[in-house]
């Protein structure tokens, strides 16, 4: 069971100039859950995106079981999307709907199911989550972390193939983590999905996934299971898993000299690379 | 002198080119509104649903402000008729006013900052709280499932509601023009059908009404698919909703008066 279902082939990726991704290249085997971490801005969701077809990388490709994700037409992408879901960083549940009518939602789209089955499927969708009890609730009436149980529940609607996960831990008090968390393992394990988990928050990855990639300015710095990364001696995965403010990401922004900022000394001419404040 | 010329010329210029650049845009998002109609065609029950959030909320003020409407009408027009002794008039005259001008005009200016307001702000919300990309990656088109059941329950509702309008403000100027001020009950509605042309009068009036349903929705679900994701980009998009909707109306009713107009007593 070690056939590779996402197979991101040296990606790049620019908005406007500004590059984001600088050829990425990475490997997702069925079944597994891989999480991609890095800091904030590092291109690790614009990876997401470009995983699920809403971007179009600038060179390279990612094939998901066998397609090559940007050259598939509206159609094709859509057959894709039916089999692959994604679950939002807030949720992104419909605020005009209650609960179950968000879970029944993808159903209703996709499925001609009759009424009385889609009861049936959305409760126990519920029911995996822990929130069948709260199902005639609209969204606007539930916690962040219920919230975000709920969207799993209706990113797992149809039985899909890949579940990508957009900072699924971030904003949540401990229990909710560890609920949430725990979700996302059993579910991976019972349905047989291939999850792809994008956090920064790496103490709680480094226990659930099976393998981890990090990113940092855009390159793969580093990528390993869980014990290959706590027991790394790459200075950047260090810093990151120790939380240390300074290595190779300095704690200092780049900038204009101290001194000439605060006026002690006269503006040197600008070097390339920099700007005017 | 000339550097300092130079900046607001080039802002001019800037804003002129991105001002055609957005109609052209907004065609093209017209387009494909048009093209993404089908599921709004075979599951109605959607675009019923939307009636309901912009027309059927829309009643109270039309059927209000077609009252008053209606009766300053009234006033104005006995004030002014009294002169020729022609008192018997005011029927055509609210009437006419209404079905032609009054009725399509007013009860789009109001759609538009009733019901094209809300639609903006809707789905700019809903752009930015994720639930178009959610929609998007579930593989349902955000065009097909939100943007075009609005668009058409705009042209339906706004020929309705002008109608509305329309008959409400012939009411008012009932209730001014005969029973308070006491015109003859029959001149006052004989005079009226006498005067009043289904086809030239009330169907160019529908016309009219049609196509500001097109444009009010069409901008107002575009500048909220359009909204910068964020809380001022969504406050911005809703005011430019009814401005945009605001001068296009007044402008589309001066072109489609031109041409709907005979020019014969």
């Amino acid at each position: 069971m070690s056939e590779t279902l996402v197979d991101v082939e040296s990606v790049t990726f620019s908005y406007g100039r500004r590059p984001v991704l600088k050829g990425v290249s990475m490997s997702i085997p069925r079944g597994k859950l891989v999480a991609i971490m890095g800091g904030s801005g590092c291109g690790k969701t614009t990876l997401l995106r470009l995983i699920g077809g809403q971007l179009r990388p600038s060179s390279g490709r990612i094939r998901i079981a066998g397609d090559v994700v940007h050259e598939l037409d509206t159609e094709g992408l859509y057959r894709l999307r039916k089999r692959m879901s994604m679950l939002f960083q807030f949720g992104a549940l419909f605020t005009d709907m209650s609960v179950f009518e968000n879970v029944a939602f993808p159903m209703r789209e996709h499925t001609g199911l009759p009424e009385t089955m889609i009861r049936d499927l959305v409760l126990m969708k519920l029911e995996a989550v822990g929130l069948r009890g709260l199902h005639r609730l609209m969204p606007a009436e539930l916690s962040g972390g219920m919230a975000r149980r709920v969207a799993l529940a209706r990113a797992l609607a149809l039985d899909p193939m890949i579940v990508l996960y957009d900072e699924p831990f971030t904003g949540l008090d401990p229990i909710a983590l560890g609920v949430i968390a725990k979700l996302v393992r059993t579910l991976n394990d019972a349905l047989g999905t291939t999850s792809i988990v994008v956090s920064h928050d790496v103490h709680e990855c480094l226990q659930l996934v099976d393998y981890l990639y990090f990113i940092s300015e855009g390159v793969i710095v580093g990528e390993g299971t869980p014990a290959q990364i706590r027991s790394s001696t790459d200075p950047f995965v260090r810093q990151f898993v120790h939380g240390e403010t300074d290595g190779p990401v300095p704690f200092h922004v780049p900038g204009r000299p101290y001194a000439v900022d605060v006026g002690l000394v006269k503006r040197p001419p600008l070097q390339p690379g920099m700007r005017r404040a | 002198m000339l550097e300092g010329l130079r900046r607001p010329l080039e802002r001019l210029g800037h804003n002129f080119i991105d001002g055609i650049w957005r109609i052209g845009v907004m065609a093209r998002f017209f387009g494909l509104v048009l093209a993404s109609s089908g599921t709004s065609v075979h599951r109605f029950r959607l675009v019923m649903r939307e009636v309901y959030f912009s027309g059927v909320l829309s009643l109270i003020i039309i059927i209000v402000s077609g009252l008053f409407v209606g009766m300053v009408l009234g006033l104005q027009g006995f004030e002014t008729l009294q002169k020729y002794g022609a008192t018997e008039s005011i029927g055509v005259l609210v009437a006419l006013s209404l079905v032609r001008e009054l009725g399509p005009v007013v009860a789009a200016l109001l759609f538009a900052s009733r019901a094209g307001s809300a639609i903006t702000a809707e789905i700019g919300l809903m752009k930015t709280t994720e639930q178009l990309t959610a929609m998007d990656m579930m593989a349902v088109s955000p065009m097909a499932r939100v943007i075009a059941p609005r668009f058409w329950a705009g042209v339906i509702s706004m020929p309705i509601l002008s109608m509305l309008f329309s008959a409400m403000g012939v009411f008012g100027g009932y209730v001014i023009g005969v029973v308070i001020i006491g015109v003859d009950n029959g001149a006052f509605w004989s005079q009226m059908q006498a005067a009043v042309d289904f086809r030239y009068d009330v169907l160019n009036g529908l016309v009219k009404a049609f196509a500001f349903g097109i444009a009010i929705t069409v901008i107002a679900t575009f500048e909220g698919y359009d909204a910068p994701p964020t809380a001022e980009g969504v406050s911005r998009a809703t005011t430019r909703t009814v401005v945009t909707s605001a001068l296009t109306i007044l402008a589309l009713d001066l072109v489609l008066t031109a041409f709907m107009l005979r020019g014969e007593g």
